[in-house]
């Protein structure tokens, strides 16, 4: 198949190759990669209890969000990168594996989910922001997001003990 | 390890590798991932909490609330998920007693983690005594970001100790 040749080029590649090889630098990376993807679900978490409205409610949801997501974004990039640093390692077979590729799709989910959001719930945030009660959009997303970043943990964790 | 530890640690696995806790653990394959993945899930509502709390004391968000307010919001998101911790982290412990208990990188965890538990009702204890600490002035100001950063240092540590665990198993 075309993307096995793609994964087995990105694996033979002198980068992965040290990954890959080298004995400390695979648990460093992932080290980093764990601290960063607790940090993302830990902020992200934050904001979505406001948005179901059961913390923070003292807190306009605008306001907070500009406090908490610049951290979560941050935390995502150092995610992202350290996932496709452990990815490149071994792509082949974590290409092929169930949970890695569930874990792409949920993570597909939570973007389409934050997406949906901003383009429908964030325009009347203005409105009901500064109060304790939340429309039932915001309860909605908060909830999806609570669950599909769970179901993401989840995933990543039986990755480890499926593939190798 | 401290020779006199080590021997009180042996007849601790000994003992939980030969209940019938144990081995269920180790037989039914989905409870250590699924204990694992409830074990994770609590670390990121404690980091996530601990570092507003941690950023509001350095000075870098939510300015017009006061540090106490923020504290007041997320110390409980600090505090219940260490009870979750503690019962998924006694479950995997349970399951694997030598894997944990004898592993350097667990000891160095249950040590950090006595060290951030210091810092975080230490910062709980000034709070309680003022509720801007860390807002007045220069020198005040530097003892709240060096209790704020070692606070950010030992959870990353904490949580880097637990990767490692399966590494120096």
């Amino acid at each position: 198949m075309e993307l096995d040749r793609a994964l087995v080029w990105l694996q033979s590649t002198a980068l992965a190759k040290t990954i890959s090889e080298n004995e400390i630098l695979f648990p460093w990376i992932e080290s980093i990669h764990v601290l960063a993807l607790v940090l993302v679900v830990g902020t992200i978490a934050i904001v979505d209890l406001r948005l179901i409205g059961v913390a923070s409610l003292d807190r306009a949801a605008s306001r907070l969000m500009g406090d908490v997501l610049p951290v979560t974004w941050g935390a995502f990039v150092v995610a992202a990168i350290s996932g496709s640093l452990l990815f490149s390692s071994n792509a082949r077979t974590y290409a092929h594996n169930i949970f890695f590729e569930g874990k792409m799709v949920l993570l597909a989910c939570a973007g389409l989910n934050m997406a949906l959001f901003h383009v429908v719930g964030a325009g009347d945030i203005a409105r009901w922001g500064a109060t304790r009660q939340t429309p039932p959009g915001a309860k909605a997303a908060g909830a999806a997001s609570l669950v599909v970043w769970a179901a993401v943990v989840a995933c990543g964790r039986l990755i480890g003990f499926t593939v190798r | 390890m401290v020779p006199s530890i080590a021997r009180p640690i042996n007849v601790v696995c000994a003992w939980l590798e030969q209940t019938s806790l144990s081995h269920t653990i180790q037989v039914m394959s989905w409870i250590i991932p699924t204990v694992q993945t409830v074990h994770i899930l609590a670390i990121a509502a404690v980091a996530g909490s601990a570092l507003m709390i941690d950023l509001r004391l350095i000075g870098v968000l939510a300015a017009d609330q006061s540090p106490r307010d923020v504290s007041a919001r997320f110390l409980p998101f600090v505090w219940w998920p260490l009870l979750v911790l503690l019962a998924t982290g006694a479950i995997m412990i349970i399951g694997e007693p030598a894997r944990s208990l004898k592993n350097p990188a667990f000891q160095l965890k249950m040590t950090l983690l006595v060290a951030v538990l210091v810092v975080t009702l230490l910062i709980q204890r000034l709070l309680r005594r003022d509720p801007a600490f860390g807002d007045h002035g220069r020198g005040q100001r530097r003892t709240a970001v060096a209790i704020a950063v070692l606070s950010m240092l030992l959870w990353c540590s904490i949580i880097f100790a637990g990767r490692w665990i399966a590494y120096y198993a």
